[in-house]
């Protein structure tokens, strides 16, 4: 039997797959979610799939639009203080730290 | 003076440089009519009372040399504002008080112009309906359970409505234009790099760029020159000549060879958006310009392209959502569950939908197949614009595939909702300018817009083409204010 082209990359993404997504992307996912999350790549990624029509060996990647050279800024501190109004984003905290749940037993 | 609100930019500007209006008249006009208007669901966060001793204070000592003088104005709720709330539409930053300004939003307080408050928007920006936002649906001014557009939804809403005279937005893949064009408003993607990105929430920072929505093209013009500036703490912000974009401002674009590109009739398109694209032909025609058929050979690519490339730099961007220095956290066992947990509790379905997709493409054993190969297919539709512009000095095209749609009629269908920014996406994927401007109604009296693409750093000639189109296509929105009782 002949694979056709277009599906050489894009096996369906199944729930295992998805699984492994979310552990990388840090994010929770239940079996609920994660076969809503199936069916809607699936979807996606079949409306990708186009890009395989086109032959790219020999084009060279755009990796940024702004022809220019990334320019250097000299090292000095322009912030004013305001590490209280820093930790007071933080969603607890404890005067001068972070808080996160204890990684150390 | 009765009206304020329904007044121009240019017209405010002007009656408060000939001391015929104070900038507290005008600001209480803007708050009062924004209070009316909460069901249009604009705003996230107001900040009315300051407002309003800020227009005190410069009616006081009124510096009439400034671009905006006393001005009030919402922005999109993306634009971090030092020491008010800025949220992104997400629930994750739904607490989170920035300690620095945006560039973009300094340069506007710098003329003079004062904040109303910060305008909903869909979550993170991803989004064509402002129905991903944490704060709720926005309302279309143009009728009850219309979607306003997205991401940008509550500043085009918030524009078309006469909550603020001006506004900025930003746009990723059609975040100003396609909101623009369903409210029936002007809006300017600018050029990549032409406008800073520093303090702007990130959503996909090689194609990320703020810029002006208004209700003429003079006022977009006046916003843009106001906005773009070379910054030092952008590293992609471009060091180039800038115009005084409404000063040079003419209706004279005899001569300018005008593209249209073929491939953007696309299947299914509704009979009248090729109409109106016909008549925004005839008016550049009676404008002067001459008209030349050309190709962009790879546009069908441009989609599916921007969701690797979106997503991926997505998917990098929001990995500092982590709940330990700032935003929502949700409890968790240990650190890796208090992550997880936050993460899926914090974000959206759609933007967790595209993290998921950006970190895919970004993983091990699928980054040549699919990131590395978009990134070729983007630098094949940049190159056929490049190819273009050899023939032409700008292209036009309809902004939008159909006019705007029901709320919650394309919010279970990723994909059609994506191919809403079949037009829009292109320019973002070259880094060029792109304007929409209200060039007509549909059957059932929505506005349509018209696109104006340019090439890199052109702003101005595309100003000039959609002042001079503007002017023959005289537009007339038809905001009923139904939502003011």
């Amino acid at each position: 039997m002949v694979v056709c082209d277009i599906f050489k990359y894009h096996m369906s993404i199944d729930l295992k797959t998805i699984k492994h997504i979310s552990k990388l992307s840090r994010i929770s996912v239940d079996e609920q979610k994660a076969e809503k999350l199936a069916g809607d790549l699936n979807s996606i990624f079949k409306f990708i799939e186009k890009l395989n029509e086109l032959k790219t060996e020999n084009v060279v990647p755009l990796t940024s639009v702004a022809e220019t050279t990334l320019k250097l800024r000299s090292d000095e501190i322009k912030s004013k203080d305001i590490r209280k109004q820093i930790l007071k984003n933080s969603p607890q905290d404890n005067e001068d730290y972070f808080v996160v749940p204890k990684v150390i037993e | 003076m009765s009206d304020i609100t329904k007044q121009s930019l240019s017209e405010l500007v002007k009656n408060i440089k000939d001391k015929k209006l104070s900038s507290e008249e005008v600001t209480k006009a803007f708050i009062n009519r924004s209070e009316k208007s909460k069901e249009l669901n604009a705003y996230i966060t107001e900040d009315y009372s300051s407002a309003l001793d800020k227009a005190k204070k410069f009616d006081q000592k009124p510096n009439l040399e400034l671009k905006l003088p006393g001005i009030p104005m919402a922005v999109k709720d993306l634009f971090c504002t030092d020491s008010i709330r800025t949220t992104a539409g997400s629930k994750i930053l739904n607490n989170f008080v920035p300690t620095y300004e945006s560039t973009v939003t300094q340069n506007i307080w710098n003329e003079g112009a004062i904040l109303l408050g910060k305008l909903n928007c869909d979550e993170f920006a991803m989004g064509s309906s402002n129905e991903t936002s944490f704060f709720g649906n926005v309302q279309n001014p143009i009728d009850k359970n219309l979607v306003p557009g997205g991401s940008s939804g509550g500043s085009a809403s918030a524009v078309a409505g006469q909550l603020t005279p001006i506004t900025i937005g930003t746009d990723t893949g059609g975040s100003i234009r396609q909101p623009a064009s369903f409210t029936g408003i002007v809006g300017l993607k600018p050029t990549y790099g032409s406008c800073s990105r520093y303090g702007i929430v990130a959503f996909a920072s090689s194609l990320d760029q703020a810029g002006p929505m208004a209700q003429n093209v003079k006022d977009c013009a006046l916003l843009q020159e106001v906005i773009s500036t070379y910054d030092p703490k952008d590293s992609t912000s471009i060091d180039f000549k800038r115009n005084e974009y409404s000063k040079e401002l003419t209706n004279n674009i005899k001569g300018k060879k005008i593209g249209i590109p073929k491939e953007y009739r696309v299947e299914g398109m509704p009979k009248e958006i090729e109409e109106l694209w016909q008549k925004g032909i005839q008016y550049a025609k009676d404008c002067g310009a001459e008209i030349v058929d050309i190709s962009l050979p790879h546009t069908s690519y441009a989609l599916p392209t921007y969701y690797i490339v979106a997503p991926a730099e997505a998917s990098s961007n929001l990995a500092r959502y982590d709940g330990v220095k700032y935003g929502f956290r949700a409890k968790g066992e240990n650190l890796t569950d208090m992550y997880e947990k936050t993460r899926s509790e914090g974000f959206g379905a759609e933007v967790q939908r595209r993290i998921m997709i950006g970190t895919y493409v970004l993983s091990s054993g699928y980054y040549d197949a699919y990131y590395l190969k978009a990134q070729k297919i983007r630098k094949l539709i940049k190159n056929d614009f490049d190819e273009a512009y050899k023939k032409v000095d700008a292209i036009l095209t309809p902004s939008t595939p159909s006019s705007a749609f029901k709320i919650g009629e394309k919010k279970d269908d990723p994909v059609s909702m994506y191919l809403n920014d079949i037009f829009t996406v292109p320019v973002n994927l070259a880094g060029l300018p792109g304007i929409s401007i209200p060039a007509g109604h549909d059957a059932k009296g929505y506005p349509l817009g018209l696109q104006i693409i340019g090439k890199a750093f052109d702003e101005q000639n595309i100003l000039n083409i959609a002042y001079a189109m503007e002017e023959k296509i005289n537009f007339k929105n038809k905001i009923t204010d139904w939502w003011i009782k």
